[in-house]
């Protein structure tokens, strides 16, 4: 192992000095830097066609691209958000053959033949879908970041009420759940807001469940 | 994320056959846990064998009245199952507990049993952590360890498994059923599945190389009053600090399970003796000789006020 | 335009778009997915390449050795950033450590290499690749321990470090009742949804930077400083910013490494901060330990008010201004407040929404719910008792508005205070034990120098263009609002183009002084345009009036967009101060109140009910202002109940750095809230009349929970964050 002149410890990873470690079993002997591997041949890639908002796309994609960044950078939908891009914020959420995911991780060569319904695919600036109108009404967003994910849950969230899907707030798990804003509020904690919105969200979605009932 | 090749499963064996011969090669089906560590390079897995295909999605009620649920069953699915949440309402209660809503769409009761642990340490690839790399030292030991395990630790790794349905699993006392390579096949006791860290904290569970979880088998209704609480600093979307899954029957007997405290569901047979002298009794027995850290001592008061909580409300 | 004079009669006052609750003109395209934010920019930069950012392992210490060559080697890599190939860079006058580090590192996960590739899988994958040996050095860590070491810092943003007023040591040890008391807060992640982006782009020498950016002005300057361009070389665009929270006050690291990418490259590339790094690698809301100390007579009224502050931050950065408010916000004839600042090598500690007031009114409103117990005094009571109408330090200075006590009295009407059991613990239902709890709400409002361009077209378009941001606030309908008022036209007819460093420079957005800065810069050009247009028309009379997309004067009214027949009508001005902020105290106030169910088994906390009353000023939008103020609500329980950047000691750095870790409210933490503003025009803040409120909503919230928490079962947490495993030990067995 080569040691630099008057350093000290390894030549591979971090070389610690000083006193501060008092975790100093815990001192990564080589944590910090990455062990160089034999250069990659060219990264697989495979086609995959899916339906996005009714319309056919056929895409060969890195097996690596998530169904996120195949929607982002290759068909341009940047509606759907990359918040964390690791499932713990919600922003990336989108409806796949009727059900709400986090696009974030899932790779795209799995959605093969697949029905993806994104933000754009729900309505336009000019014909606003009930659930974007009542967020608008009720003024449910903020910076509009997570606005997208928020809109795509709810819209599910009220499909899976609908079809009887359990969730925690349920006083009995056997009973059908009913619409409440309790039930919403658990059911659409999966898309965090940091601007706060949720309370003028939930009045949202509940305007626009009433609208759908009627 | 390292470059992976990526093949589509066309039967579970064949499935088991190819991640045999592949060196590096893992399963995926609904990736929440596995894309997550991939994307840092906590997994490096040099192929991937989709397995979402296979016809592992069904939940069939068995011979001796039980049910079998298909490794590829969603946790939605499994969770709105009328058998499930009228027999094992905890099954229920545990995955709803869970993730969230776009999370339980996806992920499935095999992946469910594998997720990793949420330890910090592990999940930072630039501190030293033996369960991410063997040998490099524990980072959690003596660093930020209040979610993590009270019992059941070792020097080398203190991690948590941080899954709500395997707590409901342990609790009923479910069999995990594999194909292996060769083709044969094995059932697991759920309580055999996952492991303590001991020295070999990379780990986490019994699973020989290749072989492939194909269902989870639940034995009979055990009746009584099914219970899961959860308790976590943020009211949904959040690991357990401490989880409590009970059955209790109408006598104040019952079996109790805990999530959140160590390496595995724990589960202690000899102290479910105890349950109907209270939650102190139990948690007495269930907890004896934990190892806990300044951080996460807490988690024992919490675990035996929580059981408390639920059998107060068994009796109610 | 000069705003040296109060505030008179002008067209604003009209309120026939202002003050109205009016849904956001931008809400079509933020709830379509229409909107741009700064990684999405395929219209304007197609093509870009992917940058990925590493961040270094280790908090203090050098890099030894960097090996780029297998990083280079792999597939779709067309460059990497490094500091050593990166050419001299020189540090923003904003940034307090280095965006690109190397060879020393002065934070964990500072930057220390972009890798450029084709495609975003490319680059992360080859980032991994890059061998880079360090040496660590020792470094502090531990505010606690650093105690002893922290000096009064020389006056900054927040004012002297230190203020006394009185013999405050004399008055104290005299006080009948006294309370002192530690508290602290820990560090704090702004946490906003859409993380550090940029997305840039070289034409010849000129740089186009479309960033996620709060103030475009400030990070024009540091781009062009930290690049050594001329300022006229660099653009930054920002339309959309997907929340900051002051976490995009300043220039990060993904503006300077995707310019410095694309310059690699040799065409656009885009750079957003992943999500694990950001904690560590941009800005925190540094922690705080305060003591506070509090002197009484027996019948409540305060002789000495003591608040002292601790803080740490890197070499060259500032303390978190935690006891500005209590210089201001009740009376007392002794009073002392100082912020000491420590050195600590973790990241960066800067502005996070409310900085100073946020976590100081966190501890100051708890001590003022302990003193009012000592005193047996209803909460609410012994505020209004120590109520000041003029600045505590200098009686010739009175606030411009002071209503604190007309939003405590009106808020604990409409909560229902008067429910609230004296004795903790006292109301259970069920499984919960339920308590109340308020606090005051106060901050400081800011004005800045902010400038538009208005112009009207032949069509009777009225467009206006400011650099000003809206990063949530709504700053797109207050200014279309107040055009449309001034112009006297409908909302509609307006069209406002923001965040582009071509535009004028506005006051951006921070410190809650956006909505009335901007709107007051707005309202300078549209006067200027005003008087165009009357030339324009050929009316001389003083008294035109602009309406319903008239102008009118005496019997003659002709339409607007007549002036703009012979070409567009463009003026440019801004709004700029006099002393008017010295004569008065221009304050913003509210009152919390909250109600908390503690899980008497587990000592879970759920927030049941929330009300916040603020007095404001005018109220330009009531509907984006009441949802700043939930907004701010939601994030105050946050600060209350679980947001903690958990800091390893050993290792330097902030553990918990991702969503998962990091936990920040959701849906289910959230009840339903009320807000009420209360009537006030402030004539001394702007014409606008206006003070900020995106802040205010934060202040106070945090003590006002535990409050509620103490209330609700008896337990007493200084320790932010008030989470269970604190409640427990004081717990009664549960039954």
């Amino acid at each position: 192992m080569d040691r630099p002149a008057g350093k000290g410890v390894s030549r591979r990873g971090v070389l610690v000095s000083g006193a501060a470690c008092a975790a100093a079993t815990a001192m990564p002997a080589s944590a910090s830097s990455k062990e160089p591997s034999a250069p990659m041949k060219t990264p697989p890639a495979l086609p995959v066609q899916v339906k996005v908002n009714g319309k056919a796309a056929a895409l060969t994609v890195d097996t690596r691209t998530t169904l996120l960044d195949a929607l982002r950078e290759h068909l341009h939908l940047t509606g759907t958000k990359k918040g964390c891009d690791h499932g713990q914020c919600g922003a990336c959420t989108v409806i796949v053959n009727g059900r709400r995911i986090n696009s974030c991780l899932s790779l795209a060569v799995m959605h093969d033949g697949d029905s993806v319904t994104t933000i754009e695919g729900l309505g336009t600036p000019e014909d606003l879908h009930p659930m974007q109108a009542a967020f608008v009404r009720h003024d449910g967003y903020q910076c509009g970041y997570c606005t997208p994910g928020q809109i795509c849950s709810a819209v599910a969230v009220l499909d899976e009420i609908k079809a009887g899907i359990p969730s925690h707030v349920a006083a009995d798990v056997a009973a059908s759940p009913a619409f409440s804003e309790m039930e919403i509020r658990e059911r659409m904690s999966g898309n965090i807001c940091r601007c706060g919105a949720y309370s003028n969200i939930v009045e949202a979605i509940r305007e626009a469940a009433g609208r759908r009932q009627a | 994320m390292k470059a992976f090749e990526y093949t589509r499963a066309s039967s579970p064996a064949d499935a088991a056959a190819l991640a045999a011969k592949t060196p590096g090669a893992r399963f995926i089906a609904g990736g929440t846990n596995l894309l997550d560590l991939m994307k840092l390079e906590i997994e490096t897995p040099t192929h991937l064998i989709d397995v979402n295909k296979l016809a592992l999605d069904r939940i069939e009620e068995t011979s001796d009245g039980g049910l079998r649920i298909g490794a590829l069953v969603r946790n939605t699915d499994l969770a709105a199952d009328k058998r499930v949440r009228r027999d094992y309402a905890v099954l229920t209660r545990a995955i709803v507990a869970g993730a969230s809503g776009q999370l339980r769409n996806k992920a499935t009761t095999a992946g469910n049993l594998l997720q990793r642990t949420r330890c910090p340490y592990f999940y930072d690839p630039n501190q030293p952590c033996n369960k991410r790399k063997p040998g490099s030292g524990c980072a959690a030991i003596g660093g930020f360890s209040r979610q993590l395990a009270v019992i059941g630790t070792s020097k080398a790794c203190i991690a948590t498994y941080p899954g709500d349905m395997a707590i409901a699993m342990r609790l009923l006392d479910a069999t995990v059923e594999t194909v292996k390579p060769d083709g044969s096949t094995r059932k697991i006791a759920i309580a055999d599945f996952h492991r303590l860290p001991g020295d070999t904290p990379h780990l986490d569970n019994t699973l020989q190389t290749g072989e492939l979880i194909t269902a989870v088998t639940l034995p009979k209704p055990l009746g009584g009053k099914h219970f899961y609480h959860k308790v976590r600093d943020r009211a949904s979307y959040a690991f357990a600090l401490v989880s409590v899954a009970a059955v209790v029957q109408k006598d104040g007997t019952g079996r109790v399970a805990f999530g959140g405290m160590a390496h595995k569901p724990w589960r202690v047979e000899a102290a479910e003796a105890a349950l109907p002298k209270g939650a102190a009794a139990t948690a007495k027995i269930a907890f004896a000789g934990a190892t806990p850290t300044h951080d996460n001592a807490f988690k024992l008061q919490l675990a035996e006020r929580t059981l408390a909580a639920v059998l107060h409300e068994a009796r109610g | 335009m000069k705003f040296d004079t109060p505030a008179t009669t002008n067209p604003i006052d009209r309120l026939k778009v202002v003050g109205k609750a009016t849904d956001r003109i931008d809400g079509p395209l933020k709830t379509t997915g229409r909107a741009p934010y700064a990684y999405e920019r395929h219209d304007v930069a197609p093509g870009a390449a992917y940058g990925y950012v590493l961040g270094s392992a280790i908090a203090k210490g050098r890099i030894i050795g960097m090996d780029l060559t297998a990083a280079k080697a792999a597939p779709g890599v067309l460059a990497i950033v490094t500091a050593e190939n990166a050419g001299k860079l020189t540090k923003g006058n904003f940034n307090t450590a280095n965006l690109l580090g190397g060879p020393e590192i002065e934070h964990y996960h500072q930057a220390v290499a972009l890798v450029v590739a084709e495609t975003f899988e490319q680059a992360r994958a080859a980032s991994s690749l890059i061998r880079i040996d360090y040496a660590r050095t020792k470094g502090r860590f531990d505010l606690e321990a650093e105690m002893a070491n922290a000096p009064l810092p020389p006056p900054g943003f927040g004012g002297p470090s230190e203020s006394k007023v009185g013999n405050f040591a004399g008055a104290f040890a005299a006080a009948p009742v006294q309370l002192d008391a530690r508290y602290t807060t820990p560090d704090h992640s702004h946490a906003m949804m859409e993380p550090h982006a940029s997305t840039a782009k070289w034409e010849g020498d000129q740089l186009l930077l479309w960033t996620s950016n709060q103030m475009i002005n400030w990070g024009k300057g540091d781009v062009a400083r930290t690049l050594g361009l001329p300022k006229e070389k660099v653009r930054l665009m920002s339309p959309f910013v997907g929340g900051g929270f002051g976490g995009k006050l300043f220039v990060r690291a993904d503006a300077i490494l995707a310019a410095l990418g694309a310059k690699a490259a040799g065409r656009p590339v885009k750079v957003a901060l992943q999500r694990p790094l950001i904690a560590n690698n941009t800005t925190h809301r540094p922690a705080t330990i305060q003591r506070i100390r509090l002197g009484a007579t027996r019948d409540g009224k305060i002789t000495a008010i003591g608040h002292e502050s601790w803080s740490g931050d890197l070499p060259g950065g500032g303390p978190e201004t935690a006891v500005g408010q209590t210089r201001l916000l009740y009376a007392g004839e002794n009073r002392l407040t100082a912020m000491r600042l420590a050195v600590l090598d973790l990241p960066e500690g800067n502005a996070m929404r409310a900085p100073g007031e946020a976590p100081g009114l966190m501890a100051l409103e708890i001590a003022m719910d302990e003193m009012a117990e000592k005193l047996g005094m209803d909460p609410v009571e012994f505020r209004a008792i120590n109520d000041t109408q003029v600045d505590p330090e200098a009686a010739n200075r009175p606030f411009s508005q002071r209503q604190l006590i007309q939003c405590m009295r009106i808020g604990a009407e409409k909560f229902g205070w008067a429910k609230r059991a004296k004795a903790p613990g006292a109301i259970r239902e069920g499984r919960w034990l339920i308590g109340m709890g308020m606090a005051a709400a106060f901050r400081n409002n800011l004005n800045g120098k902010s400038g538009a361009r208005v112009r009207l077209d032949g069509k009777g378009v009225v467009t206006v263009e400011t650099d000003m941001t809206d990063i949530g606030t709504g700053t797109y309908t207050i200014i279309a609002q107040t055009a449309a008022e001034m112009m006297g036209v409908p909302l509609e007819t307006v069209v406002v183009r923001l965040g582009d460093s071509s535009f004028p420079a506005s006051a951006g957005s921070g410190g809650q002084w956006g909505a009335n800065s901007s709107t007051a810069g707005v309202y300078a050009a549209c006067s200027m345009l005003r008087d165009k247009v009357t030339a324009a028309l050929g009316f001389n009379s003083a008294d035109v009036v602009f309406e319903d997309g008239h102008v009118r004067a005496g019997n003659r009214s002709v339409a607007l967009a007549e002036a703009a027949k012979g070409g567009e009508l463009v003026a440019e001005d801004f709004m700029d101060y006099g002393d008017l902020a010295k004569k008065y105290q221009q304050s913003t106030f509210g009152a919390h109140f909250v109600e908390v169910g503690v899980d008497a088994a587990t000592a879970e906390v759920r927030v049941r009910r929330m009300l916040a009353v603020c007095a404001a000023g005018r109220i330009l939008n009531p509907k984006s202002a009441r949802s700043q103020v939930i907004g701010a609500m939601t994030m105050g329980v946050g600060s209350a109940l679980m947001e903690e950047l958990a800091v390893d000691k050993r290792f330097g750095y902030f553990v918990n750095h991702d969503l998962a870790g990091y936990e920040v409210p959701v849906h289910a933490d959230i009840p339903h809230q009320e807000v009420i503003f209360l009537e006030e025009t402030d004539p001394t803040t702007s014409p606008m009349k206006a003070k900020g409120v995106g802040e205010l909503g934060l202040c106070g919230v945090g003590a006002a929970v535990a409050n509620a928490i103490y209330n609700a079962c008896g337990v007493r947490v200084r320790d932010y964050p008030v989470t269970l495993d604190k409640l427990l030990p004081g717990m009664p067995a549960f039954a």
